[in-house]
C-alpha cells in the first residue's frame, strides 16, 4: 500500500512526546522518513526505536528550536541524513498558565523563544532546502489560544497569536517558491503539556472538569487527532490550501 | 487501499457533476457507498454508472435541494438502499456575479433558496438518520465568499455567510450527538460553476490568488473526505479553506 507521504521526509519539532510523537509515528506509518527533533533525548531515542520496530524510518536529533545553532544543524541532519526535506511540522512548544502581573519576564521570554523564535528559525532554515526539491509544506503548531482569550496564559496567548500570523507571512513569502504553510490550531489535548497544566492548578480534578466544559464534544483531544490533520496538511492531497489555519478543537472556538 | 471512508454512506447534493460528482468518486474509491442527488438526472445516473463500472458502490436520486420532500426521499433511498446515512455533503450551490443594486429580487430569492434554504433542508432531513446511525459528520460547502467581500456577488456571499454559520450553531446544537457539523470554503475552482465566468475576469483573480493557479475540484474532495473521515473526529464547527492562500492577505 503506497502511504501517503512516500518518499517524503519530514521534520518534527517536539517530537518526542504527545502530539509530535503521535505524528511522527503517523507520517512514518504513511511512507516518511522521519527525523524526531527534541530536547528530550531519552524520550526522542524511543520514539525513534518504536518507529523503525513497527517498519517505517526514522532518526533522532538533540534540538532546542530556540537556538539558532540547533535549528540549523536539526535541519542540515535531515537533509544530510535522508537527501531531502519535503516537509517541516514546527511543534515544539511549552506553555505557562499565568496572567500577565504574575508571569516573570523569564517566563516571557523562554515562551516566545520557544513557541516563536523556535516556529521562525524552523522555518527560516528549512526554506532554502525545500526550494532546491521545487517546494515543501510547513505546519506550525498554533492553538485555540491563538484565535480566542483566556483569563490566564498571557505569554502562551502572546506566542500562539504570533504564530499563526506568521503562518500567513510564510505562505505568502513563499507561494511562489510552491512551499505551503498552514497553522494546526489544537483544542484541549490529552497530553503530557495539558498534564503539567492541570498538575499546575489548584485544583486539578476541578480543574479538568472546568476544561471540559469548554469542549462541546465531550471529550478532550488526542494527539491522533491532530496528528491526522498535520498529515493532511502534509500531504499533496491539500496543495491549495496555504495560509489558513485548521481549527481541531471539538467545537471549543465554534461557540 | 487505505478506504478512509470503508463501511460508510454518504449522500452527497450536487453530485451529479463537478466538484460534488469528484467528492463522489473519490470518496467511493475509499470505501463509501455514495448517494449522488441532483437536478441533473442524466449526468447523475451517467456518474452513479462510471463509480459502479470503477468497482464503487452508487445511486443517483432525484434531489431539488430548495424542496423538503425531495430532501426527504434521498435520505430514505440511502436509507433503504445502504442501510444508514453517515455522512451529508451540502455541495449543491449556484453561482451570482451580480452586486446589491443590479441583483433582481428573483434572483435573491433563487440564490438564497439553493445555497442557504437547500443547506438547512438537507441537514433537517439528515440530521434523524445519522443520531440513528449514533453519529456522522456533516460538511457544508461555503465559499471565500463566506469569509470576505468582493464588491459583488451580493446574493451568493450572503448564502455563503449564511452557510459558514448555519454550520457553527448546528455543530453546537448536535455535538453531543456525534454529530459534526464543519463548512468548507474553495477560493477560485475549476468547475462546472465557474467555466461560465468571464476568462478575462477569472484571470485576473487567478493573478491575485498566491499560489497563482485555480483549485482543483480534486483539492476540495481531499479536504471534504478528511472532514468526512473518522481523521477529523474532534473538528467540528470549522472552517476548512482552501484557496491557494487568498484569503491569508
Amino acid at each position: 500500500m503506497a502511504g501517503r507521504l512516500e518518499g517524503k521526509v519530514a521534520l518534527i519539532t517536539g517530537g518526542a512526546s504527545g502530539i509530535g510523537e503521535a505524528t511522527a509515528k503517523l507520517f512514518a506509518r504513511e511512507g516518511a522518513r522521519v527525523v524526531v527533533a527534541d530536547v528530550q533525548t531519552a524520550k526522542g531515542k524511543a520514539v525513534v526505536a518504536a518507529i523503525r520496530a513497527a517498519g517505517g524510518e526514522a532518526a533522532f536529533i538533540r534540538a532546542n528550536v530556540a537556538r539558532e545553532g540547533d535549528a540549523k544543524r536539526m535541519v542540515a541532519f535531515a537533509v544530510k541524513r535522508y537527501g531531502r526535506l519535503d516537509i517541516l511540522f514546527n511543534n515544539a512548544g511549552v506553555e505557562n498558565p499565568k496572567p500577565e502581573v504574575e508571569t516573570s519576564v523569564a517566563e516571557w521570554d523562554k515562551v516566545m523563544d520557544v513557541n516563536v523564535k523556535g516556529v521562525f528559525l524552523g522555518t527560516k532554515y528549512a526554506i532554502p532546502e525545500m526550494k532546491k526539491n521545487g517546494g515543501g509544506s510547513i505546519i506550525n503548531t498554533s492553538s485555540i489560544f491563538g484565535l480566542v482569550g483566556s483569563p490566564g496564559f498571557a505569554a502562551y496567548h502572546a506566542s500562539k497569536g504570533a504564530v499563526r500570523l506568521l503562518t500567513k507571512s510564510t505562505a505568502l513569502a513563499h507561494a511562489a517558491d510552491n512551499i505551503r504553510c498552514n497553522a494546526i490550531c489544537p483544542g484541549v489535548i490529552e497530553t503530557p503539556m495539558f498534564a503539567q497544566v492541570l498538575s499546575e492548578a489548584p485544583n486539578p480534578d476541578t480543574a479538568r472538569a472546568e476544561w471540559m466544559e469548554m469542549e462541546p464534544i465531550g471529550r478532550f483531544g488526542r494527539p491522533d487527532d491532530i496528528a491526522y490533520g498535520a498529515l493532511y496538511l502534509a500531504s499533496d492531497e491539500s496543495s491549495y490550501v496555504t495560509g489558513t489555519e485548521l481549527v481541531i478543537d471539538g467545537g471549543y472556538t465554534a461557540r | 487501499m487505505a478506504e478512509r471512508l470503508k463501511g460508510k454512506v454518504a449522500l452527497i447534493s450536487g453530485g451529479a457533476r463537478g466538484q460534488g460528482a469528484v467528492e463522489g468518486k473519490l470518496f467511493a474509491r475509499e470505501g463509501a457507498k455514495v448517494v449522488l442527488g441532483d437536478v441533473l438526472e442524466e449526468e447523475g445516473r451517467r456518474t452513479a454508472e462510471e463509480i459502479r463500472a470503477a468497482g464503487g458502490e452508487a445511486v443517483f436520486v432525484t434531489l431539488d435541494v430548495t424542496k423538503a420532500d425531495d430532501w426527504q426521499r434521498a435520505v430514505d433511498t440511502a436509507v433503504s438502499t445502504y442501510g444508514k446515512l453517515d455522512i451529508l455533503v451540502n455541495n449543491a450551490g449556484i453561482l451570482q456575479m451580480e452586486g446589491l443594486e443590479d441583483i433582481t429580487p428573483e434572483t435573491w430569492d433563487r440564490v438564497m433558496a439553493v445555497n442557504a434554504t437547500g443547506v438547512w433542508l438537507g441537514m433537517k432531513a439528515a440530521v434523524p438518520a445519522l443520531r440513528r446511525a449514533g453519529g456522522g459528520s456533516i460538511i457544508n460547502i461555503s465559499s471565500i465568499s463566506g469569509l470576505i467581500g468582493t464588491g459583488m456577488q451580493t446574493a451568493y456571499q450572503a448564502s455563503k455567510g449564511a452557510v459558514r454559520i448555519m454550520t457553527k450553531t448546528a455543530a453546537m446544537q448536535y455535538a453531543k450527538e456525534g454529530i459534526r457539523v464543519n463548512s468548507v470554503h474553495p477560493g477560485p475552482i475549476d468547475t462546472p460553476m465557474t467555466t461560465g465566468l468571464d476568462r478575462e475576469v477569472w484571470q485576473m483573480f487567478l493573478r491575485s490568488v498566491p499560489l497563482k493557479r485555480a483549485g482543483t475540484p480534486e483539492d476540495v474532495a481531499y479536504g471534504v473526505l478528511y472532514l468526512a473521515s473518522d481523521e477529523s473526529s474532534f473538528v467540528t464547527g470549522a472552517e476548512l479553506v482552501i484557496d491557494g492562500g487568498y484569503t491569508a492577505q
